[in-house]
């Protein structure tokens, strides 16, 4: 087992060396100056030369990527542009805001998605199986900056019942979690349905039906252990996916998060802000899925002995 | 010399079907057939991406109204007979918005989406086949891809190019492939092993040949599944770039923009900013049904 994950752990260095190499490139190659763009029309050429020396623009792409990398794993993503302090105390301040929305949306997701995934399983071709089924379905194909706005209209300036953008209390995240957890609760029920229809089908499940055992208990005795592997294991995905969905429900709600950063450093064509957030969030990500597969490998051995 | 010429019609006609007709194997045509008779929902999807398709392309026949043309009179009109969605707050009708970007939504969908079948099946055959150090770079670089959320890899790359619908494309494309490519890559590897590859192998077909002619066309099914499966996936990212303003720029028609620019009017005028959003949603549903349809009937082992 520990083979296992530092096996895992050591394949994952070279994704995330990668991933800044790639990061590095996209952004640093655009055309224009950022420090034109910080100081303004009325800067002359001499104070722009100046600034770029201290900021070490004009030096060769490798040395500044090297720096750049240096920088980020002692947690120093640069000083944003417009907003003029450290890149990561500002991410820091916001992801607490984004990771709480992450995992109330997670919350959402998986209390509707799961005893949908298994009524429809159970029941299949049934009314309720077609019903959780299109609903999942509708989830995931709607825009979730069109719910988002749906969502405010009914339930904020029509019922008057949740408010409508903010960060101020648990009631503001009550709208923006049911957004963005429909938008997952359709891949969860999807999983759960398809995961407990293939083990109804397997050799146990008939031995434990011909010994008798009740439905309801051949069921949750026997099939819903095995079926739920897979559903635990994207669990972790999910979370990472929904710290990385988040970026426009929190733009649309108003929620300080790490998302809202990211689109705010694009607003203000402020590089390094947002070099910092989708690395952040990247990293995050990369961080979900090994969990997830740590994970899974733990509650099912069947994974480790394959590789 | 006589008994050669007298072959008789039945047997010109034989001579004439493929080895798939003679044993009964369906083809790929016959498939996608199979998958649109026994699948409703499939069907369904069909006729509305079909309809939206004649809806798109006969945008100036179908609606009075020029898409563009500024009427503050009429600004933030409700819904009404003369105009069905409403008006914006130029005055514009909202459904002649609507219809006309329908055109944007396709055409995104499908050119996006295309590209990146293609950049993907390429790579992923080429890793395939070659293996060695050409496949460990190719799939590291697909890995890193997928490593990044996508609409955040989309946002990096609009904020390089900058905000235009063209540069959409291009963003979609370089992002969409790996998902591609993973896939291919494994079928390739598996058809490499297969005795009619071996077989053009030994009677000495290049590589490239037995690339394009031999393993490529066996990729067209999961090619295509992932082909319809992708392009919702392309119009949401394209409406959600332009709904946070690194998009399409007004006064394009894009419905993620329209969306957009009608949330300020929200408590006076709702109409506008959730009538578009109606169009993604049903073109969305559409292409997946179509996708998931597709793809029960090629290959039922792909059902998640």
């Amino acid at each position: 087992m520990h083979r296992y994950i530092l096996r895992r752990l050591i394949i994952s260095i070279p994704v995330l060396i990668g991933i800044t190499l790639l990061l590095f490139f996209l952004l640093n190659v655009i055309p224009g100056d950022p420090v034109a763009l910080m100081l303004k029309e009325k800067a002359d050429p001499d104070v722009i030369a100046r600034v770029r020396t201290q900021m070490h623009l004009d030096d060769p792409w490798p040395v500044r990527y090297v720096r750049f990398l240096g920088g980020a794993l002692k947690g120093d993503l640069g000083i944003s542009y417009k907003l003029r302090r450290p890149v990561s105390d500002l991410i820091l301040q916001a992801f607490p805001n984004t990771l709480m929305l992450a995992f109330a949306a997670a919350l959402v997701a998986w209390i509707i998605g799961i005893p949908a995934g298994i009524l429809s399983a159970v029941k299949q071709y049934s009314l309720p199986d077609h019903f959780f089924m299109g609903f999942s379905l509708l989830g995931v194909s709607m825009p979730v900056f069109w719910s988002a706005l749906l969502f405010q209209y009914v339930f904020g300036v029509k019922l008057h019942l949740l408010p409508v953008a903010g960060f101020y209390g648990w009631k503001y995240l009550i709208l923006p979690a049911v957004v963005l957890g429909w938008s997952s609760c359709g891949t969860v029920a999807r999983l759960t349905r398809s995961s407990l229809l293939e083990v109804m089908r397997s050799d146990y499940i008939r031995t434990a039906r011909s010994k008798g055992v009740r439905e309801l208990m051949v069921i949750s005795g026997h099939a819903l252990k095995n079926s739920l592997l897979p559903v635990i294991t994207i669990m972790a995905m999910q979370v990472a996916f929904l710290l990385s969905g988040s970026v426009i429900t929190e733009s649309i709600f108003g929620i300080p998060g790490v998302g809202r950063i990211a689109i705010m450093a694009i607003q203000n064509r402020d590089m390094p802000l947002l070099q910092g957030s989708v690395l952040f969030t990247t990293v995050l990500v990369i961080l979900g899925n090994l969990v997830a597969d740590l994970l899974y490998s733990t509650l099912d051995p069947r994974i480790r002995c394959d590789r | 010399m006589e008994a050669i010429r007298n072959i008789s019609p039945e047997t010109e006609e034989k001579a004439e079907q493929t080895l798939e007709e003679r044993l009964g194997v369906p083809s790929l045509f016959q498939d996608l057939i199979r998958a649109f008779r026994q699948n409703r929902m499939a069907f369904l999807g069909l006729l509305m991406v079909l309809l939206l398709t004649v809806l798109a392309l006969a945008a100036p026949v179908i609606t009075p109204y020029d898409p563009y043309e500024v009427d503050l009179d009429n600004s933030l009109l409700a819904p009404s007979w003369s105009h069905w969605f409403g008006t914006d707050m130029f005055g514009r009708d909202l459904l002649t918005r609507v219809i006309y970007g329908a055109r944007i939504s396709l055409v995104i969908g499908l050119v996006p989406s295309f590209f990146a079948m293609f950049i993907g099946a390429v790579l992923g055959i080429v890793a395939g086949y070659y293996g060695g150090w050409t496949d460990f770079w190719i799939m590291r670089l697909a890995d890193m891809v997928l490593a990044f959320p996508s609409l955040l890899l989309a946002m990096c790359f609009m904020y390089t190019l900058g905000a235009t619908l063209f540069n959409i494309f291009i963003a979609l494309s370089l992002v969409g492939w790996a998902g591609t490519a993973r896939v291919v890559r494994s079928q390739t590897l598996s058809f490499k092993e297969k005795e009619f590859v071996e077989a053009a192998r030994a009677i000495g077909v290049k590589r490239r040949v037995i690339m394009l002619r031999h393993i490529f066309p066996n990729c067209l099914p999961a090619l295509m599944v992932l082909f319809t499966l992708r392009i919702p996936q392309a119009i949401m990212s394209e409406a959600s770039l332009s709904f946070l303003g690194v998009g399409a720029q007004p006064p394009t028609p894009s419905w993620g923009l329209l969306v957009s620019r009608g949330k300020e009017f929200l408590f006076s005028a709702p109409w506008v900013a959730i009538l578009p959003g109606v169009a993604i949603l049903l073109t969305v549903l559409a292409f997946n049904f179509m996708g998931d349809g597709l793809r029960d009937a090629i290959d039922p082992y792909m059902k998640d």
